[in-house]
């Protein structure tokens, strides 16, 4: 088994706020992030395959491929977007990268799965180079 | 849906590596530089990733005001700006790198779920979370990581 990882960046704003909160107990959790004018960040998405080399093109997925699956199903979406007010996932749930990274896996898995190679291990997000969250398909 | 959260952060400190165990020739065969006497420095990275459900309520495995709250207290607090020989818990263990993951980890496993607010409750919705690995990067070439504090290291 091999794990091949593909990175990719994003840039997107992002506000926290819990509809039915106080807007006290929002500041009060949330800190900074609760500015309902929003704050953005360099997102960067790490996604991780997993699965046995191809014995005639040594590939677990072809990178090109998956590139383009990053492309089409996260980037042509969420780059240079406001996350809370423009992506349909963050509607109802807050942007944090916890929720993020569920929502990458979402869109990439099905396509994934459905190429019938490489299973999709995990995927993490990057918010800062400090800070990051990661799903791994666990329910 | 259970999701993991990480963070890393900076702390820089002295060590040398030197075991009571071994003779002077065989410290400075098997530790060489490390083993000079006065030590040296680093700048390591500790990066802490902690699991457990997103909170529905606030999207949060864990709010990270509260995990840097614990990590200062138990490791920057402690080991930032110090001599890692001198530290109690390197007085009979020798504070290479993988040694220093472990301790972190042990010092971090039990504090790392419940904060106390004070009132008997907790500050944080999500107190589900548990240490998933420590990672300790001594330079930007050399790195350990940890998924146990292994038996041997007591904080007592």
């Amino acid at each position: 088994m091999v794990f091949l990882t593909r990175r990719a960046t994003f840039s997107a704003s992002h506000y926290y706020w819990n509809e039915a909160w106080s807007e006290e107990k929002n500041r009060q959790v949330f800190g900074k992030c609760a500015n309902r004018n929003g704050h953005g960040h360099n997102y960067t998405l790490e996604v991780t395959v997993a699965g046995e080399p191809d014995p005639v093109t040594g590939f677990v997925v072809d990178l090109k491929w998956l590139k383009d699956v990053i492309e089409e199903k996260v980037m042509a979406a969420w780059d240079h977007r406001h996350l809370n007010l423009e992506v349909p996932e963050f509607a109802t749930t807050i942007p944090t990268s916890e929720n993020i990274a569920i929502a990458a896996w979402k869109r990439m898995e099905p396509v994934i799965a459905g190429a019938g190679g490489a299973r999709l291990d995990r995927v993490r997000v990057y918010e800062t180079p400090e800070i990051f969250a990661e799903y791994r398909g666990e329910a | 849906m259970k999701a993991y959260f990480g963070r890393r952060y900076s702390l820089s400190a002295s060590h040398r590596l030197h075991s009571d165990a071994l003779t002077a020739e065989q410290n400075r065969a098997i530790y060489g530089k490390c083993n000079n006497p006065h030590g040296h420095g680093h700048n390591y990275v500790v990066e802490v990733l902690v699991g457990g459900p997103v909170a529905a309520e606030t999207g949060m495995v864990v709010n990270l005001v509260d995990l840097d709250a614990v990590v200062r207290i138990e490791v920057i607090d402690r080991f930032d700006h110090t001599n890692l020989n001198l530290d109690p818990l390197f007085t009979s263990t020798v504070p290479t790198t993988e040694n220093l993951c472990r301790v972190v980890f042990r010092l971090l496993k039990d504090k790392l779920h419940a904060i106390e607010d004070g009132d008997g409750g907790t500050r944080s919705a999500e107190a589900d979370y548990k240490l998933e690995y420590v990672r300790v990067e001594e330079t930007e070439n050399n790195f350990f990581q940890c998924f146990d504090a292994g038996s041997d290291i007591s904080i007592a």
